[in-house]
């Protein structure tokens, strides 16, 4: 997994500089550097303004990712967005506390709306009709006007310093300083300490509320403590990230987590890793352009982890599982063509030949183009050899042994349908058709022991043995060579 | 704090608006309720399908199609607009259905992941090409309903003065959404209800989908620059959310939504007046205002019929009930 993750940040990187590099300004007042001086330069902490950013967003990256790693897991990714929205007006009193940007009232007066804003959505739930989708959207863009109302309010007032509200918005990774650095790095140890102290509790309670309460778990008490954490997450990245697109720093890492690991622990890490990736990665780009937000570059950056996550996760990839697919698809494509061609060599009386296109073609009620495409796919394979300029086919002993392996496997699922769960003959065909491919050989001899060895199948006809499969393949150097069906 | 809540002036608050300052804040307020009509009307049936978040992601994801549509085309010909919110919201919802159906992602996150990105997309652009688009941030969050007014030349029909051009524009959107739920009122509602039926009765349930999703688009896009992109889900789910508190008939409802989306934007004009605050904020609060008051004096649901049933029942009884409660759990 180590390698993929730095292709993955490699990629990522590449993405996200390609379209800033054509309009790149510059990092405070150094000249015309290229970009990857400016790299070097914003990422080894030479300017002490780019330090502050840069440190506070890998921690907000770090904070969001663990946290909402469990909404992500709790289906509760909207709450998130609600939450986020809703902590605006609380920024908005948190300012007038004191007419400035003090980072404690902000944080206090966030936190406060936060949490009003998620029992406001449990109280709706629970006492109307209405539904939890509704009652998020009521609370979100209610608070949010609520917060508008109030910074419109406060942008009017004519004294105060007020400079550096609007960036509560969209987010400016540069407009963090000392003090709110020191809140960071609180919150985010104390994320990290209840997360290792309650791990088990989060951990149950996400998974098994059902259990969790029967085993006496606070359950109540550990989703509110989640929320204030939440909250207390989303307060912290306000200030780089903006109101509108916290919520996604919660969700995109989480979810890119989600995809490639099935484990919550391993998630966790690699939900802060992304989200440490998106932070750095989203400051580095505002800084590069004069007007460039930084809170939708950051959510970029995550979305662009997510997009690599979607597409190749090992497990959950689209891609991977596109090419799982698409090999079975194939090989049971393999499988029915050998089988035909057994069916074939099966119905004639003299064995040893080869069978052409046109017979396989015509059992198979395909085209003839089409069955020589499958020849050549069992050719390449090394189940079968052709001859004639590919208009005979022979089969290998291996795809001799193939073949068989799928018609007894075929025929000893009839037998068992018919006689052990007692279905009329004429309706086992089609089940036996799916289930010959994926017949293990421990199940085959299971069915062999059950069906005492049986040779004949519901129709008549012969179940090949083992004897029979060594036999070899019908090879052209060894013509009338016997490949007997003589039981018939 | 004397500076931050203006004095009340009555005059100025409540007779001005009606009386000498008519010609501009009565566009402003016909503004406010066609912007709530139509998204109310539309959010409705979100709401009823359990998608009201789906709007909050359109309404999000329908800023990038207007950019993009904008630096395309060169113009801001309403067909234009239209055209690329239409695009980007259906992109929104067939992006969610695909990170939904093919991943382990669920629907939630989805929704989520789809418009934060898609509007992260629009924010940078927006910031990149402000000067060209004149559209600024602010403008994104919370419109500029006040400016309604100054949008010159008025339409006019013969000597008659219709108004600005936008808001023109949104009460046909208006109108026209209005007629096509009349219109398509049985096919919206069973399939809204019962799919099984809706599907019985041969009625296309994705195309019903997809063609409420252009709907709201449409809705949205044309409300956008007046309110915003996030007052835009208040103004879609407060009227139908209130309305469905205090009655569960669909057409009583519609009604009540109407009603709810009058009374917002009259009411946010006069408090918006008062506190001198952005006007589109201030009608959402209203909204919101209505809101509560329906959720507390709700004759079948409110919170105070609740308290006060509550309170009628004998306390023998209520002991009793809470024991069981206890034995139960």
């Amino acid at each position: 997994m180590k390698p993929s993750w730095r292709i993955q940040f490699a990629l990522c990187a590449l993405i996200l500089a390609m379209p800033s590099a054509a309009n790149a300004a510059k990092i405070s007042e150094l000249g015309d550097t290229n970009l990857v001086t400016q790299a070097i330069r914003f990422f080894t902490f030479q300017d002490p303004a780019v330090r502050y950013a840069l440190l506070g967003s890998m921690l907000l990256g770090i904070t969001c990712g663990l946290l909402g790693s469990f909404i992500v897991v709790r289906k509760m990714a909207l709450v998130g967005d609600a939450l986020s929205h809703a902590v605006l007006p609380g920024v908005a009193i948190g300012f007038l506390w004191n007419m400035s940007k003090d980072p404690v009232a902000i944080f206090v007066g966030a936190t406060v709306a936060g949490l009003l804003g998620t029992v406001v959505v449990r109280l709706i739930t629970q006492t109307t009709h209405l539904k939890e989708d509704t009652a998020l959207g009521l609370v979100l863009a209610s608070f949010f006007a609520v917060g508008i109302c109030l910074l419109t309010m406060i942008q009017r007032m004519p004294t105060g310093n007020k400079s550096g509200i609007d960036k509560f918005l969209f987010g400016q990774a540069a407009s963090i300083g000392p003090a709110d650095l020191k809140l960071m790095a609180v919150v985010t140890l104390l994320s990290v300490v209840v997360i290792i102290v309650f791990y088990k509790e989060f951990l149950l309670t996400s998974f098994d509320s059902g259990f969790a309460r029967a085993a006496g778990f606070p359950a109540q008490l550990i989703h509110y403590a989640l929320m204030l954490l939440l909250a207390f997450a989303v307060v912290i990245a306000l200030q780089a990230v903006g109101v509108v697109l916290v919520s996604a720093m919660l969700i995109t890492p989480a979810a890119a987590a989600y995809l490639l690991t099935d484990r919550m622990s391993r998630m966790l890490w690699l939900a802060a890793l992304f989200g440490m990736m998106a932070g750095a990665l989203g400051a580095f780009c505002s800084f590069l352009g004069p007007n460039f937000p930084t809170g939708p570059f950051m959510v970029l950056s995550a979305s662009a982890v997510f997009a690599l996550a979607f597409l190749f996760a090992p497990r959950h990839g689209v891609a991977n599982r596109w090419w799982r697919q698409r090999s079975r698809a194939q090989r049971v494509q393999r499988e029915n063509t050998l089988k035909s061609i057994y069916h074939v060599l099966e119905a004639r009386e003299s064995k040893g030949e080869g069978v052409s296109l046109r017979e396989l073609a015509e059992r198979r009620r395909e085209t003839v183009e089409e069955a020589a495409r499958q020849a050549a796919d069992l050719h390449r394979h090394e189940l079968a050899t052709l001859h004639e300029e590919g208009n005979l086919i022979f089969l290998t002993p291996a795809g001799w042994q193939l073949a068989c392996a799928i018609v007894r496997n075929h025929r000893l699922w009839e037998l068992y349908l018919t006689n052990a769960a007692q279905i009329a003959a004429d309706h086992v065909h089609e089940d036996a058709e799916k289930i010959e491919h994926v017949l293990g050989d421990e199940v085959v001899r299971e069915l062999e022991r059950r069906l005492q060895y049986a040779t004949i199948d519901p129709h008549g006809r012969p179940i090949p043995g083992f004897a029979e499969m060594q036999r070899g393949g019908n090879s052209p150097d060894q013509p009338g060579e016997s490949i007997g069906y003589g039981k018939r | 704090m004397n500076t931050f809540i203006p004095p009340f002036d009555f005059h100025r608050v409540i007779v001005s608006p009606w009386t000498a300052d008519l010609a501009s804040y009565g566009w402003i307020m016909l503004m406010g309720f066609f912007v709530a009509t139509a998204c109310g009307l539309v959010g409705n049936y979100l709401m009823l399908r359990r998608m009201a978040l789906v709007g909050d992601a359109i309404s999000h994801s329908v800023l990038p199609g207007l950019v993009i549509a904008y630096l395309l085309a060169g113009t801001r010909h309403s067909t234009v607009m239209f055209l690329g919110a239409l695009v980007a919201g259906v992109l929104t919802t067939v992006l969610i259905e695909v990170i939904h159906k093919k991943s382990r992602v669920k629907q939630d996150a989805a929704i989520g992941i789809t418009f934060s990105s898609l509007f992260a997309i629009g924010v940078i652009l927006v910031s990149q090409f402000a000067s060209k688009i004149d559209l600024d941030q602010e403008c994104v969050l919370y419109g500029e309903i006040g400016s309604i007014p100054l949008d010159m030349p008025y339409v006019q029909l013969g000597s008659l003065v219709l108004g600005p051009p936008t808001l023109v524009r949104m009460a046909v959107v208006a109108l026209i959404v209005a007629a096509l739920i009349l219109i398509f009122y049985k096919e919206l509602l069973v399939s809204s209800f019962d799919p099984g039926l809706a599907f019985a009765l041969g009625i296309n349930a994705t195309f019903v989908h997809y063609s409420l999703m252009s709907m709201l688009s449409v809705v949205v896009v044309s409300a956008f620059e007046s309110v915003g992109a996030i007052l835009v889900i208040a103004m879609l789910i407060l009227p139908g959310a209130t309305a469905s508190l205090l009655s569960r008939r669909l057409p009583v409802i519609f009604l009540f939504t109407v009603v709810h989306a009058a009374l917002s934007s009259v009411m946010g004009v006069h408090f918006a007046l008062w506190l001198d605050c952005s006007i589109a904020g201030a009608m959402v609060v209203m909204g919101t205002a209505l809101f509560v008051l329906a959720w507390i004096f709700s004759p079948t649901q409110g919170l105070l019929r609740r308290w006060f049933s509550r309170t009628q029942v004998e306390p023998g009884e209520t002991a009793l009930q809470h024991g069981e409660q206890r034995a139960v759990s």
